[in-house]
């Protein structure tokens, strides 16, 4: 009950971008969630002719196959979204576990899993996960595994370097002393002082993954038809544009404004925990 | 010095400072007032959050961020600063109001030679060019008796040590011969030996430019020496005020009187033990950092036994606190062991068995750092109890409120808190719990009172004591100040350059000091006698000074 109220004070204390960043992020949960009973029609369902224009009855017209365009915009929402989050969360369990790792055990250790971190972020990282996804084949499974693995090398920056500071406290050498295991250090001791940066860092993550899957699918590499994804959608729709229809801009906003929302609550976050302020 | 006919330099009146935080602003000084002649040393006196620092600013018209000067006057040399503009006031500070600040290491920029730092103001002031600045710094580093005057300037901060990078930021301060040069703690940070060479340079080139100073500290003995007048501080208010031998030798208000009255904490020394049997034994400990290629323990040895306080004393770099790691198996020894009831313990603690983890604690300087943040108290002490004892539920709760009746906390208001929460010496206390909540026979204190005031750290002296006497404890006492020493020790070590230089009873040791070091060290302890400082010099001019005997 008090951490409610603590919560909702704090929620009216923020400001004006947080609160409508939070309202985005809450529409497109809902959207997520409640897709099947959003959408007029199924997601990958012909319903008409192709290329028809907004109506009473296809609210954003259709696409070049005649699926009807609102309805996979509401479907593509829990595609790209939910599959953006669980690489995302991959990229941090990975990415987090094994940074911290690296700065409680230092020495061999460290310097081995920097080192092909390393190596891995020294390739372009849109050419190398193309390369991947074209070995091992463009499905969901693989699309997760090779964008998590290849974005928890920056979270793994990340986590070790604030680790790094964390791990020359006392209270760390304190428990060392007691002869705890490296496991209860990580998560007792130095997760719980990392948490601030690392969550900021998740939503900006959460971002890029969203938007590499986004390009990738408009090239082709992404998510595959027939499910709905806002950056195949915008590549399927794209020669509309030559015709003065704005179609497949919808699509793209909705890939800039999610990212813009979640961008204004990291910033406010940052903020609380840190006090970094843009006004001064 | 200075003449009653002289104009004030400096005059504050009921000056009120505000500081922003959680949410609303807090008074951190309340309506002080102060008066400064030309030619004047006020001592500004008081223990931490008196608004000592913030006083010193604000005699530049300078609030730091997230305060504002809130009401009141400053008047320096005729012009109201609180009202005056940023430009006046940037004319003004640096070239006739200068700032010494605790840390020179942290004021100087690292990446520039101090020269060129010096000569920056000088020039920014249009008060000389390049070539003028430099000769005017060699005359100071020459007048401020520091080695190679005409050389020194050239090298960057991190190549001088501590006491000479302070004396090259009294210099700075001196570069546009300000009227009023404001000392915040200069020499807190430096070891004694070294404090006492800084504070007569200061004191005398001081008196040499018949400059106005304000010194702030929070050492009674050194404001003595220093100053003509002392004002003693307390919750942003001024508690009393007058010239330092009547302040010295009648203080009229009950708050100054305890703080004169704080080192009077004595242990009673224990009868040595006719059967002495170590509970800890260093034998013949040599240890070198990793990377490094000189040890920095070089053949150590000393015996604690059950009950008794073996204080380990030297200055920075002496290597007493890397002995602790030692002794904890945080960095492995080349050569020598490690007895623990007459059982060699294995280098590292990795290795160790979960009895010799227990029975050997460590409490450290910094209870900021040595307490997770985001641990609640119930969870520090907890932890301990819970990991050596097995203990869960009522069984750990119950051992949770004794733990904190025995370091005379509440444990109904303070079980739940977390460290943020707690005052500084109630966060030591905090860390002494979680010490004895593992049964320990043996705590290393590092450093345990230097971070703390008097009073709390006397307090902390008593606690320690008194847990020692319930629970026969070992202590190995980690410190550089020979009050402390005086207070708890039964035996002393000192340590000079990763070697015992001195061991035995304290008494032994100390009445009279016997090795030519010890008697270094015990001589340039600050004594509450404006004259002690005089005496000191002239007592070692008289012996050729201490350069003779090699320190």
């Amino acid at each position: 009950m008090n951490k409610m109220r603590f919560a909702w004070n704090e929620f009216n204390k923020a400001p004006l971008t947080a609160k409508i960043g939070l309202l985005i992020i809450v529409v497109y949960v809902f959207v997520a969630i409640f897709a099947p009973l959003i959408a007029p029609f199924g997601e990958s369902e012909i319903v008409g002719r192709k290329y028809l224009p907004w109506s009473n009855e296809f609210l954003l017209g259709t696409d070049n196959l005649g699926r009807d365009m609102f309805t996979r915009i509401v479907y593509g929402a829990r595609n790209t979204v939910g599959i953006a989050l669980i690489t995302t969360l991959l990229a941090f369990s990975l990415g987090g576990i094994f940074g911290i790792f690296a700065a409680v055990m230092g020495g061999w250790t460290e310097l081995v899993l920097s080192r092909v971190v390393d190596i891995l972020m020294a390739i372009p990282s849109l050419i190398f996960s193309m390369l991947l996804l074209t070995i091992f084949g463009t499905s969901v499974i693989s699309l997760i595994l090779i964008i998590g693995v290849l974005d928890s090398t920056r979270v793994y920056r990340l986590a070790r370097a604030t680790s790094l500071n964390i791990v020359v406290m006392d209270y760390i050498d304190v428990a060392r002393l007691r002869g705890e295991k490296i496991g209860w250090i990580i998560i007792n001791e130095i997760l719980p002082n990392i948490s601030a940066p690392l969550v900021a860092e998740f939503g900006i993550r959460f971002c890029f993954v969203f938007l590499t899957i986004s390009s990738l699918s408009f090239l082709g590499l992404g998510i595959q038809p027939p499910t709905a994804d806002w950056g195949g959608m915008v590549r399927d729709t794209a020669d509309l544009i030559t015709f003065d229809d704005y179609t497949p801009l919808i699509p793209a906003a909705a890939i800039a404004i999610l990212t813009i929302g979640v961008n204004f609550v990291v910033d406010w976050f940052l903020q609380k925990t840190s006090g970094l302020k843009d006004e001064l | 010095m200075s003449s009653e006919s002289d104009p004030l330099l400096l005059e504050i009146s009921d000056l009120q400072v505000e500081g922003f935080s959680e949410d609303q602003w807090h008074e951190i000084v309340k309506g002080v007032d102060l008066t400064l002649k030309r030619g004047e040393v006020l001592g500004l006196i008081g223990e931490s959050g008196a608004g000592k620092s913030t006083i010193g600013m604000a005699a530049m018209g300078y609030a730091k961020p997230g305060c504002r000067i809130k009401g009141g006057s400053i008047k320096f040399n005729g012009i109201e600063l609180t009202t005056a503009s940023e430009e006046e006031k940037r004319k003004l500070r640096g070239s006739r109001i200068a700032y010494v600040a605790q840390s020179a290491a942290a004021s100087f920029n690292p990446a520039h030679k101090i020269i060129n730092q010096f000569s920056e103001t000088v020039i920014h002031h249009g008060l000389g060019n390049r070539k003028q600045a430099y000769a005017d710094a060699k005359e100071l580093y020459r007048r401020l008796k520091m080695p190679e005057p005409d050389q020194i300037g050239f090298r960057y901060p991190h190549q001088v040590s501590g006491g000479q990078l302070q004396r090259a930021m009294t210099a700075m301060a001196l570069s546009c011969r300000p009227d009023l040069i404001i000392f915040d703690e200069p020499t807190t940070a430096l070891d004694v030996t070294t404090q006492i060479e800084v504070l007569v340079t200061i004191r005398d080139i001081v008196r040499q430019y018949n400059t106005a100073a304000i010194y702030i500290s929070h050492d009674l003995a050194i404001v003595a020496q220093m100053a003509d007048r002392i004002k003693v501080l307390r919750y942003g208010d001024s508690v009393e005020e007058s010239a330092t031998r009547d302040m010295l030798s009648n203080p009229r208000e009950n708050y100054t009187k305890t703080l004169w009255a704080v080192r009077t904490f004595k242990k009673t020394v224990k009868p040595p033990d006719p059967q002495p049997a170590a509970l800890v034994k260093v034998d013949d400990i040599t240890a070198t950092y990793p990377g490094a290629s000189l040890p920095v323990l070089s053949n150590v040895s000393l015996e604690i036994q059950r009950g008794e306080t073996v204080a380990i004393v030297g200055e920075s770099g002496s290597g007493k606190s890397t002995l602790a790691k030692v002794i904890t198996g945080l960095l492995p020894q080349d050569k020598g062991q490690i007895l623990y009831e007459g059982v060699g313990l294995s280098s590292k603690y990795r290795d160790r068995s979960s009895y010799h983890l227990q029975k050997i604690q460590m409490i450290y300087q910094m209870a900021d750092t040595a307490m997770n943040p985001r641990h609640r108290v119930r969870d520090i002490l907890g932890r301990p109890l819970k990991f050596f004892l097995n203990l869960r539920g009522n069984e750990k709760e119950k051992r949770l409120r004794e733990l904190m009746e025995m370091i005379e906390l509440d444990p109904d208001k303070f079980l739940d808190r977390l460290p943020s929460e707690l005052s500084g010496g109630e966060k030591q206390r905090v860390c002494i719990a979680r010490a004895i909540a593992a049964q320990p026979s043996f705590i290393i204190c590092d450093e345990v009172t230097s971070a703390l005031d008097q009073l709390v750290a006397e307090g902390i002296l008593r606690l320690l004591d008194r847990l020692q006497q319930e629970l026969n404890l070992g202590y190995m006492f980690i410190t550089h100040d020979i009050a402390t020493v005086n207070a708890i020790a039964d035996k002393v070590v000192v340590m000079l350059q990763g070697q015992v230089v001195d061991q035995g009873a304290k008494d032994e040791v100390f009445a009279p000091p016997q090795h030519e070091y010890t008697k270094l060290l015990l001589t340039s302890v600050p004594e509450m006698d404006p004259e002690w400082m005089d005496r000191v010099l002239a007592e070692r001019a008289a012996k050729g000074g201490m350069k003779a005997a090699g320190y």
